[in-house]
């Protein structure tokens, strides 16, 4: 049974989300915006957070590839 | 559960929201396509094949707890009881844990039974083996009917869908990735959707405690005290009496009811079974502990600031019920009125993947004791295993049918109070279940009749308590408000089951010894009890019992500077 790396799916979405989030952040923030927020332009750093995040991820299973298998294998009944 | 009043939560989600919605459901959708390719056993389709790593199995154990009842009511009870609420997680969640990983795992997965009702089955043999499979079974059907129907209401207040869409929707989306991908797909997105939920919470948390001036400001604004300390918990438990509040608090919930809850509950210990190795199963919910000992931060906090800086929360707090505002809306209000568009949209998708991995968890664990409690031990055995993968894949199809069926029922009733008799009824079975294991596991001489027997008396104990204390039945022999009776119900339970399951045993025979190794302590080798520390599960980091020490030391570090 070999499954696919969860940790490049993780690292995929929130790239995804954190690059649009950032965007939103610098570009389309209005004073409506942070005004709600508390004068925190949150979606850039939510975006920021998870950019690092994903770049944990990424890093993570580029240097450790190896992801499900069994290490101890069950004898069967 | 009343979920939503009248009140007015309609969010204000622009294209962007829905845009980021949509890419989530694209990746669950393709997790479920990319998790069939390898399944080809009914093994990998119900077990995810026994291959897990432990950091994936542990979030996605606290993560089928994390449904979206869960983090509504659990913010709820911040805004309405303060501080004390977590105790649902530290003495409610985290010894349970600990003790299910160190104590109760090498028996689960030492056994390599692939269902909590199959060692049932092996311990007891078939009559408790039924009792068990079928209350579960039913019970995780109508549950999930319940979030299905508690995620449309949500949609319908935040979005405007009407009920009967969003509840198909739903379904169908959970339907498509577990059918296609079985339990791998299910646990993938369980860890996907805890970081989303964290994602949505964090923010919402910190721009509330800018807001109220930090926690100093916090701690000034909330005008009733006693709601910033953690005990005595006398609201919290409906037990005036200081003292009898602790006890019940300790005992109640952080003996019985959280014990029984997190050791037998089949869609919580499923996911620790489908770990890789022994070792990676005892770290399972051991490394489930910690986020859940943390997590109360980003839910529980955002609950009291709401009562401090959401005006219709102020208003409901101070006795005024006029808005139509009700607790369980704190976390709607605080999205409506502290997050802008962007991270509104991951918000409002972190919501309604908490309700669908819900949802994914009844029914992965449902197909699992359907196919090998139900079917294949009583209705067709000794078939290939290509037909049990089937069976396994039809059962998915049934249970989301069924599940559809059961929240178009509950709407039809108006909702909240049916869904409150029916989780009151499947709270009877975890009480007894855990003390009929636990004196299994541990005294051999326990014997298969005293199983059934002692689980039934229990269920009635805790059954009979409810009914004379319940107001709304009217016999009201018994008068406890708020969780006092609950506590009381499973405790009364717990030492019915125990009596009852030691008289019979002392008048009937006990199974022959050698049918019980793996399954009880005694007979039990230590070598087969004990996990490799060799490869993947080597160095002092991986130690169940040092991760274990660790999360209660946390814990109580948390209570002494919280408490």
């Amino acid at each position: 049974m070999r499954l696919f790396d969860l940790r490049l799916i993780i690292a995929f979405l929130f790239g995804l989300y954190g690059v649009v989030l950032v965007v939103i952040g610098v570009g389309f923030t209005s004073d409506a915006d942070l005004k709600k927020a508390e004068g925190v332009n949150i979606n850039l750093w939510a975006g920021i957070a998870m950019v690092v995040l994903s770049a944990l991820f990424a890093v993570w299973a580029t240097l450790r590839p190896q992801f499900a298998d069994k290490s101890e294998p069950l004898k069967e009944m | 559960m009343r979920v939503l009043a009248e009140a007015d939560l309609r969010l204000d989600a622009g294209p962007i929201d829905y845009a980021l919605l949509v890419i989530y459901f694209v990746v669950v959708l393709g997790i479920g396509v990319m998790a069939r390719r390898s399944v080809s056993s009914s093994l990998d389709f119900l077990l995810s094949g026994r291959s897990l790593p432990a950091w994936v199995t542990g979030l996605a154990f606290i993560s089928a707890n994390l449904g979206a009842l869960e983090l509504m009511g659990m913010t709820a009870n911040g805004a309405q009881y303060g501080l004390a609420t977590v105790h649902y997680y530290w003495i409610g969640a985290i010894p349970a844990m600990v003790f299910l990983g160190l104590v109760m795992m090498p028996f689960y997965y030492g056994s390599k039974v692939r269902s909590v009702p199959e060692f049932m089955r092996r311990r007891f043999g078939k009559p408790a083996h039924l009792v068990n499979a079928i209350s579960f079974a039913v019970a995780q059907i109508l549950i999930a009917g319940i979030n299905l129907f508690a995620l449309a209401v949500i949609i319908d207040a935040l979005l405007g869908w009407p009920l009967p869409v969003s509840i198909v929707v739903a379904a169908l989306v959970v339907l498509a990735y577990t059918t296609l991908g079985g339990l791998s797909a299910a646990i993938y997105n369980e860890v996907l959707q805890f970081f989303v939920i964290v994602a949505a919470l964090a923010p919402l948390t910190i721009i509330g405690l800018i807001k109220v001036g930090g926690w100093q400001g916090l701690v000034e604004k909330v005008t009733d005290q006693e709601q910033l300390s953690a005990w005595p918990a006398t609201e919290l438990t409906g037990i005036q009496n200081p003292v009898w509040s602790v006890i019940g608090l300790v005992f109640g919930l952080g003996f019985v009811l959280s014990f029984g809850y997190w050791t037998t509950n089949f869609a919580e210990v499923q996911r620790a079974m489908s770990a890789k190795s022994m070792s990676a199963a005892k770290r399972t919910p051991i490394i489930g502990s910690y986020p859940k000992a943390l997590i109360p931060a980003i839910i529980i906090i955002p609950g009291i600031i709401a009562a401090v800086i959401v005006p219709e929360m102020a208003q409901l707090k101070s006795g005024d019920t006029s808005s139509g505002v009700v607790y369980n809306n704190v976390l709607p209000l605080l999205m409506r009125d502290l997050l802008p568009n962007g991270i509104l949209g991951i918000a409002i998708t972190g919501l309604l993947a908490s309700f669908m991995a819900g949802v994914a968890a009844n029914v992965s664990s449902f197909n699992t004791v359907f196919t090998y409690d139900l079917w294949q031990d009583y209705i067709k055995k000794d078939r290939p295993d290509e037909y049990y993968l089937r069976v396994g894949r039809l059962a998915t199809v049934g249970a989301c049918v069924l599940a559809i069926g059961t929240a178009f029922i509950a709407a039809a009733l108006g909702g909240s109070n049916i869904m409150d008799y029916i989780q009151a009824l499947f709270s009877f079975f975890n009480a007894p279940l855990f003390a009929t294991f636990i004196v299994g596991m541990f005294w051999k001489r326990m014997t298969p009749t005293a199983g059934w027997v002692g689980l039934l008396a229990g269920t009635f104990t805790a059954m009979f308590i409810y009914a004379i204390s319940e107001p709304s039945f009217g016999i009201k022999l018994l008068e406890l408000p708020g969780q006092g009776a609950s506590f009381l119900g499973a405790g009364l339970a717990f030492v019915v089951d125990v009596v009852v399951s030691v008289a019979v045993s002392l008048v009937t025979r006990p199974k022959p010894d050698s049918e019980l190794v793996g399954l009880v302590y005694s007979l039990t080798p230590k070598e087969d009890r004990s996990h490799s520390t060799t490869g993947e599960d080597a160095g002092w980091y991986r130690s169940p019992a040092l991760l274990g020490g660790g999360v209660l030391a946390l814990t109580t570090v948390l209570y002494i500077v919280f408490g």
